[in-house]
């Protein structure tokens, strides 16, 4: 029984390692998770390499008050005499660690309560389903207020981590229904009798089969965190003294950039955070177009196209049969 | 009966969690906050009232079960305590005042959006894989990562520093008196334009996309392939067929986007100093009004429970399925 399993378990991870490459290929043949991926990469080179990058300290308040994008100053400077693009790129490194820190964290979290719901079941399930529907139904933001309104002055590392524990619930709903279609397969049942504790199963017999969702939920979940941060950053729930794209805008508008035509020291942090989701948005994107079961349908559907078009041509009988195409697709 | 009993469990459950949020957390925090605020405000208030909100912050002696059921007891009586910043006024009062403000922006706004965005998503999923097909995903992608906020920001600037076409905030001019009069009415809609509009951006890229994907799922099913195999005129094909199937899923999606549309309008109000819940609890927050704080987050979340058991309800309504099975998956 053992040998059944430990061969089925192998030809099937052998398996996933072939599927796997070809949907990495397929993942950057797509023209827009592409763009996605270069674009992410672009921030993500701002961030690591900002000390170099920056022209100037970001809190230093040694120029002229307000002016107006120049070649000394790309960005234009703040009321208080700041450099706004250097601003800008420190602030890209915070906003990027926290986003993408809390991104995975809450997704760390969203698997093991989803997957932990969705193989145990039972009254284990129905707890944790009744708290991941009570989360999901919370309004976020108000809840993440009040919880700031207690935490006086907290800083943005501060902030991801209370945005990753309160945000988890979209991904442990998906992974858990995936968990139960997962649970019931016939390799798992095998490696349940050959004796494998369920920790292990769920480690190694579980969550290696939801790579793609896992993927697809760290992008959503970055995407929600870098919007979320950048919201909390700006009602100035955030340590004011730190740099990030979210208090960059707190000062803006605490300081009338709008009513003194300052668009250089508000554009430039929101259309940061615009295209970073964006990047993340684009990426998910790529991973749908590789794994996900609707736009198979819809590949269906073009077959079903070219069938109807041959049938009105030749008004012959075409018989069509989908089936394979639905197989995945009961979500 | 079944399925309706189910969902008022759930909505009880979670009206009990957000009741009992707001009972630990100030209980929770090291050196709780609300303690320095009420020394602070010792010498305005009355001590009879600051005894009541010390009861209601978690400040009293009494045994945790005991000022547990206190608070519930209070909560149901409509004993909400008093807001600090407004003293004496209660904190009922002034959620009353705000949230019709809320409610009509988020209401009539969402309903445009979702109707407006379905639409859309029919339209490009007529014409599968045309450039709009191709073209709208991406800028749905944009619009779905644009901060609504900073949104609110550009629109300010654009239409109203540098264009002068609408007011830079509030949710009505000076010059009416608010009441069910005409000049007030006016005043208050053309007000909530920009806001409107920002709600809306940041909403329908959802229904778009969601109705697309909705629409091509069922354009591949075995009923819609069978009837256009028949001869079924294409205009009818869409809306009859399949339109009128894959709109139950948005229905579902309506009830999940719904935290984040109180979300996304509790950061537009405070970019409009609108007078709803969300401007109403960013400002207690800033002037540390505990009482109120504690008000506006429940009221918040009651309105998306409630808004949720209603879509839960309409669910059961059009989907004779769901109502069968007793819950919704």
């Amino acid at each position: 029984m053992t040998v059944v399993a430990v061969d089925v378990a192998k030809s099937r991870a052998k398996r996933a390692t072939r599927r796997r490459n070809s949907a990495l290929r397929q993942f950057f043949r797509n023209p827009k998770a592409l763009a996605g991926v270069v674009l992410f990469g672009m921030f993500l080179v701002v961030a690591v390499f900002a000390p170099a990058i920056a022209p100037y300290n970001p809190t230093s308040t040694a120029f002229g008050m307000l002016q107006p994008p120049s070649h000394a100053h790309w960005f234009g400077t703040t009321s208080l005499g700041q450099d706004v693009f250097s601003q800008f790129i420190w602030g890209t490194r915070t906003t990027l660690i926290v986003g993408v820190g809390a991104g995975l964290l809450s997704t760390v979290i969203a698997i093991l309560i989803g997957v932990t719901a969705g193989y145990v079941g039972g009254i284990v399930d129905s707890i944790l389903n009744a708290l991941c529907n009570i989360f999901l139904v919370m309004p976020g933001l108000a809840l993440l207020i009040i919880i700031e309104s207690y935490v006086h002055n907290s800083t943005p590392y501060m902030n991801g981590l209370i945005i990753a524990l309160t945000g988890w619930a979209w991904g442990a709903r998906v992974m858990r229904s995936m968990a139960l279609t997962i649970a019931s397969r016939d390799y798992i049942a095998a490696a349940r009798l050959s004796g494998m504790s369920t920790l292990r199963i769920i480690v190694f017999e579980i969550v290696p089969n939801m790579t793609s969702v896992i993927a697809s939920n760290v992008m959503y979940a970055c995407l929600a965190a870098v919007l979320a941060e950048s919201g909390l950053a700006y009602l100035g729930f955030e340590n004011v003294a730190s740099t990030s794209w979210g208090t960059m805008l707190y000062w803006a508008t605490q300081n009338s950039a709008l009513m003194s035509g300052a668009w250089w020291w508000f554009v430039p942090p929101g259309l940061g955070i615009a295209l970073l989701g964006t990047s993340f948005a684009l990426m998910n994107f790529g991973i749908d177009q590789v794994t996900n079961p609707r736009l198979r349908t819809s590949r269906r559907r073009r077959q079903v196209d070219k069938l109807l078009r041959e049938l009105r041509a030749n008004q012959s009988e075409v018989h069509s049969d989908g089936r394979d195409a639905r197989s995945g697709a009961s979500d | 009966m079944r399925y309706f009993l189910n969902r008022f469990g759930f909505l009880v459950l979670s009206l009990w969690a957000a009741i009992t949020l707001n009972f630990i957390l100030p209980r929770l925090m090291p050196g709780n906050p609300a303690q320095a605020m009420i020394a602070k405000q010792a010498g305005n208030i009355n001590p009879a009232a600051l005894k009541a909100i010390e009861e209601q912050l978690g400040l009293s002696n009494g045994p945790l079960w005991q000022q547990y059921f206190q608070y519930l007891g209070n909560l149901l009586t409509g004993h909400w305590g008093a807001s600090f910043q407004y003293f004496p006024t209660p904190v009922v009062s002034i959620i009353a005042t705000s949230l019709p403000w809320t409610i009509a922006l988020l209401g009539v706004v969402t309903i445009i959006a979702v109707v407006v965005g379905t639409l859309i998503g029919i339209l490009i999923a007529w014409r599968r894989g045309g450039t709009a097909d191709n073209v709208i995903p991406v800028a749905t992608m944009f619009g779905q990562a644009i901060p609504t906020f900073w949104l609110g920001l550009i629109l300010i600037y654009f239409f109203g520093f540098v264009h002068h076409w609408f007011p830079l905030a509030h949710g009505y001019g000076d010059d009416v008196t608010p009441g069910l009069n005409g000049p007030f009415l006016a005043s208050a809609i053309y007000h909530s334009i920009l806001p409107a509009v920002v709600v809306f951006v940041g909403s329908i890229s959802g229904w778009i996309v969601g109705m697309r994907n909705n629409m091509i799922t069922t354009l591949g099913e075995d009923y819609v392939v069978f009837a256009e195999a028949k001869g079924v005129p294409k205009r009818r094909l869409i809306l009859s067929y399949a339109a009128r199937n894959a709109l139950l899923p948005q229905l579902t999606s309506v009830a999940i986007a719904l935290s984040s549309i109180i979300g996304g309008q509790i950061l537009i109000e405070q970019v409009f100093s609108y007078p709803g819940i969300g401007y109403g609890l960013t400002n207690a927050v800033a002037s540390e009004d505990y009482p109120l704080i504690q008000g506006m987050f429940l009221i918040i979340a009651v309105t998306a429970l409630v808004i949720n058991f209603i879509v839960d309800m309409l669910y059961g309504r059009l989907d004779p399925r769901v109502r069968r099975r007793g819950r919704r998956e």
